[in-house]
């Protein structure tokens, strides 16, 4: 059958062997560089006798011709980072740590800071190798940039944390480096003022009184940029240290810290909201409630997928 | 593979009706539907539900079971739990410009038509954001925001007549998906009546697995859309357009490897091929070189400060590719006139001949080469005229086959030389479909692409979202896929 041949013919030695770890029985997880480790973690459902695998390491096949990336999902994003930066290219997964694996950014879901202008994670992922609980590999989507072919099976794996499918590689879309790259901050600025001064920012981050821009693009372009920032004060600096947490509380909750009091609104002092994704970073930050017909959903899912519960045990993303 | 079956064409002597009276058994359903909707839209009688028999496609019409055009989430909720009452499937359908059959009302099912949805609700200018409703058409929503500086991204050739609610259908694209991504990447969330009858609102951000994610691109089998909040765009500060013209095709697919390796991801990236351009040309006059083998169009944004290096570069690209001239357009109204050109190059082709097959597949842009010699060599050898205009930048291909449906026979080459363009496609790494989507017309071709374990997760993730098989079921997956809960492809459809 010629259909066969297409999972066949991608699956390298290294990922029909993570298949074949992942096996048909008893429960399992895959274990990247365990930096967002808790996320989704419930204290029921732990199993001590959980396997632990590694999916594939390294970076398979970069096209600077196509602007992708075929790279395994155990491989370390810095890893990744400098395999693009030697042809000119980026991939904006942007985890929190820098020892973060690619798979691990992925499962989890939560986008860079850079998604103002990149979009989010779950775009950049163009095709899946997954094994799923009956130990099958398959394949999600296919190495092109565009594509209706069926339902879109990619964009269900990123963030669902090994719970229906344990990705072992992945076609990311890249981007080319632009030449220059930055931070800016000021006080007293108005963070939705900065955003309608720029063209096309990366990120803008605010913590109720200083705002940060991020800025990326041929030299010209960030001069001008940087000329059009509203306000005098701007000036030159690293980029911002993230409070630990996150929470999408929306941009209507954002654009309430403009006069509530945030430690009453979400609940912490200690925050950055990003500007136009509705993100906050923060510590202890409040979770949106679930819808009961969007609760059953998931649960349906989870249940479609993975009805013995051996995926990544104890682990809900919800 | 499916056989080979003749295409049923939107003629009076090939229409095949089920049956131009209301049934008996939709007595009853009719006067429920009345209930909760004003009888003046719900449509029973054959000539109106003829109207909503078929989509943009070739395929053979079908006719509707009942036809109801609701204005409210209420209204459609209130359909969608009558139709479970009486056992019967829904079709949610837009505008009806779907090129797949995805709206095509097989089984005489009960069609929800959300044209009548057409408000935008409101707009968040600060945020970006608008929520509509999915009967809004799409270039109506770029209308709504241009005083606010802004638009909607993606941008399908049919953009005046598709509505917002059909593009999340079909995950629809456009030329300027290839720097902004397609409608996936601009829906934040989606409004739902979900086929248990329950409503409710999916977003990008909900903790759990990204549902609004899957149900983009659903075509109509896990529900319908009964509002979508959208992502809006800035409107460029700077834009220019140019248009590069090769003597070989072969030089201007080599271009478009060039341009896209260059460091500047243009905004859109389309060709035109020489058929297509001596079709379009003469009534668009928009300056196209009559005596070019093929053209690029190409876009780039960006500030005023910053944009003049990229033209430069992308050029210089097109030139050492083999580019005779790169005209960049001076005015706003000689940019119209192109884009005019490229997006109105479907209604030239009349001038050809009165019929035509549009495909669209995909491959990786770095094969184009190979690719467009097997099209035009494969249409060669079926005695097919073939145009070429589609998203160059992205891989997705649009071969568009011309031809005279009273020609004997014309019918057969034309199926068969489809179909060895989608299996070309996938030969060289590709996939079925682009942004058109699936619908009834590649649903048997599937299992090119999806081995059956593969098939078997596409059943389940339609199952989560519909477990009784009464949401748009005949569609986007193959027979046979479920256990025998779908129908085939009926005779005379194009498949």
């Amino acid at each position: 059958m010629e259909h066969a041949a297409l999972v066949e013919r991608v699956a390298s030695a290294s990922v029909r062997r993570f298949a074949a770890e992942v096996g048909t029985d008893g429960p399992v997880r895959v274990v990247g560089a365990r930096t967002q480790w808790d996320i989704g973690r419930r204290a029921d459902g732990q199993r001590a006798d959980v396997r632990d695998l590694h999916a594939p390491d390294g970076v398979v096949d970069v096209q600077p011709s196509e602007l992708i990336v075929r790279v395994g999902a155990g491989t370390p994003v810095a890893e990744l980072d400098v395999a693009l930066a030697e042809v000119g290219l980026q991939c904006p997964l942007d985890p929190p740590s820098s020892a973060a694996t690619v798979g691990g950014v992925l499962s989890v879901g939560h986008s860079g800071v850079r998604r103002l202008r990149h979009g989010h994670v779950r775009d950049t992922v163009l095709e899946a190798l997954y094994v799923s609980a009956d130990g099958v590999l398959r394949r999600a989507g296919a190495p092109v940039v565009k594509n209706v072919t069926g339902f879109d099976l990619p964009r269900l794996l990123v963030g669902s944390i090994g719970t229906l499918g344990l990705v072992g590689e992945v076609v990311l879309r890249c981007g080319p480096i632009p030449a220059q790259r930055g931070w800016w901050q000021a006080p007293g600025v108005d963070p939705w003022a900065v955003r309608n001064a720029v063209f096309r920012p990366s990120s803008i981050l605010w913590d109720g009184t200083t705002a940060w821009v991020q800025l990326e693009g041929s030299e010209a372009e960030v001069h001008a940029e940087v000329r059009s920032l509203p306000g005098e004060r701007w000036e030159s600096c690293a980029a911002p240290t993230l409070p630990p947490g996150r929470s999408s509380v929306g941009p209507a909750m954002v654009k309430r810290l403009r006069t509530e009091d945030p430690s009453v609104a979400i609940g912490t002092t200690w925050w950055m909201a990003e500007i136009g994704t509705g993100v906050v970073h923060g510590a202890n930050l409040a979770r949106p409630a679930v819808a009961p017909p969007i609760l059953e959903l998931n649960r349906r899912m989870k249940d479609a997928f993975d009805r013995s519960g051996r995926l990544n045990p104890g682990v809900l993303p919800w | 593979m499916p056989v080979s079956r003749p295409i049923g064409l939107w003629t009076v002597s090939d229409t095949r009706w089920v049956g131009s009276q209301i049934r008996d058994d939709d007595a009853a359903l009719v006067d429920a539907l009345r209930l909760v909707i004003d009888s003046k839209r719900v449509l029973v009688s054959a000539f109106e539900k003829a109207l909503y028999a078929k989509d943009a496609s070739s395929l053979s019409p079908s006719e509707p079971g009942v036809v109801v055009l609701p204005v409210s989430s209420d209204e459609v909720q209130a359909v969608v739990r009558i139709a479970n009452h009486f056992g019967r499937a829904i079709t949610p359908r837009g505008s009806g410009t779907g090129l797949a059959g995805g709206a095509v009302p097989l089984d005489a099912p009960v069609v929800i038509v959300t044209s009548k949805m057409n408000r935008v609700l409101d707009v968040d200018v600060d945020e970006r954001t608008a929520w509509v409703e999915p009967g809004v058409l799409n270039l109506d929503l770029s209308k709504a925001v241009a005083h606010h500086g802004l638009h909607y991204a993606p941008d399908p050739s049919s953009q005046q007549v598709c509505s917002i609610g059909g593009n999340v259908a079909t995950n629809a694209g456009g030329p300027h998906c290839l720097a902004h991504g397609v409608t996936s990447a601009h829906t934040i969330a989606v409004e739902v009546v979900l086929p248990d009858g329950s409503l409710c609102v999916l977003g990008t951000d909900d903790p759990g697995y990204d549902l609004r994610g899957i149900f983009v691109g659903s075509e109509g089998t896990m529900g319908i859309v009964t509002k979508v909040c959208v992502r809006l765009m800035v409107n460029p500060p700077a834009i220019r357009t140019l248009l590069a013209d090769f003597t070989s095709i072969r030089d201007a697919s080599a271009a478009v490897s060039a341009v896209i390796a260059s460091g500047t991801l243009p905004a859109a990236l389309e060709m035109m091929d020489a058929n297509c351009i001596k079709a379009v040309e003469p009534w668009a006059k928009a300056g196209l070189p009559l005596d070019a083998d093929a053209v690029l169009l190409i876009e780039i944004e960006g500030v005023p400060e910053g944009i003049e290096p990229s033209v430069a570069e992308i050029r210089d690209r097109c030139l050492s590719s083999g580019a005779r001239t790169v005209r960049v357009a001076s005015t706003a109204e000689e940019r119209a006139l192109l884009w005019k050109a490229r997006k109105s190059a479907f209604g030239a082709i009349a001038n050809i001949k009165p019929d035509y097959y549009l495909h669209d597949a995909v491959v990786p842009r770095s094969r184009l080469v190979e690719v467009m010699e097997n099209v035009i060599e494969i249409a060669r050898r079926h005695d097919i005229i073939v145009l070429n205009v589609f998203h160059a930048g992205d891989g997705n291909l649009h071969p568009l086959l011309v031809f005279d449906g009273r020609e004997p026979g014309v019918l057969d080459r034309v199926h068969q030389a489809g179909e060895e363009i989608v299996r070309a496609c996938v030969a060289a790494g590709g996939t079925l479909s682009g942004e058109h989507g699936i619908g009834l017309e590649k649903k048997d071709l599937l299992p090119l692409v999806m081995t059956d374990a593969e098939l078997a997760h596409q059943v389940l993730v339609r199952t989560v979202f519909d477990p009784n098989g009464r949401c748009n079921p005949t569609k986007v997956l193959p027979a046979g896929a479920s256990c025998g809960e779908l129908r085939r492809v009926p005779d005379g459809a194009w498949v």
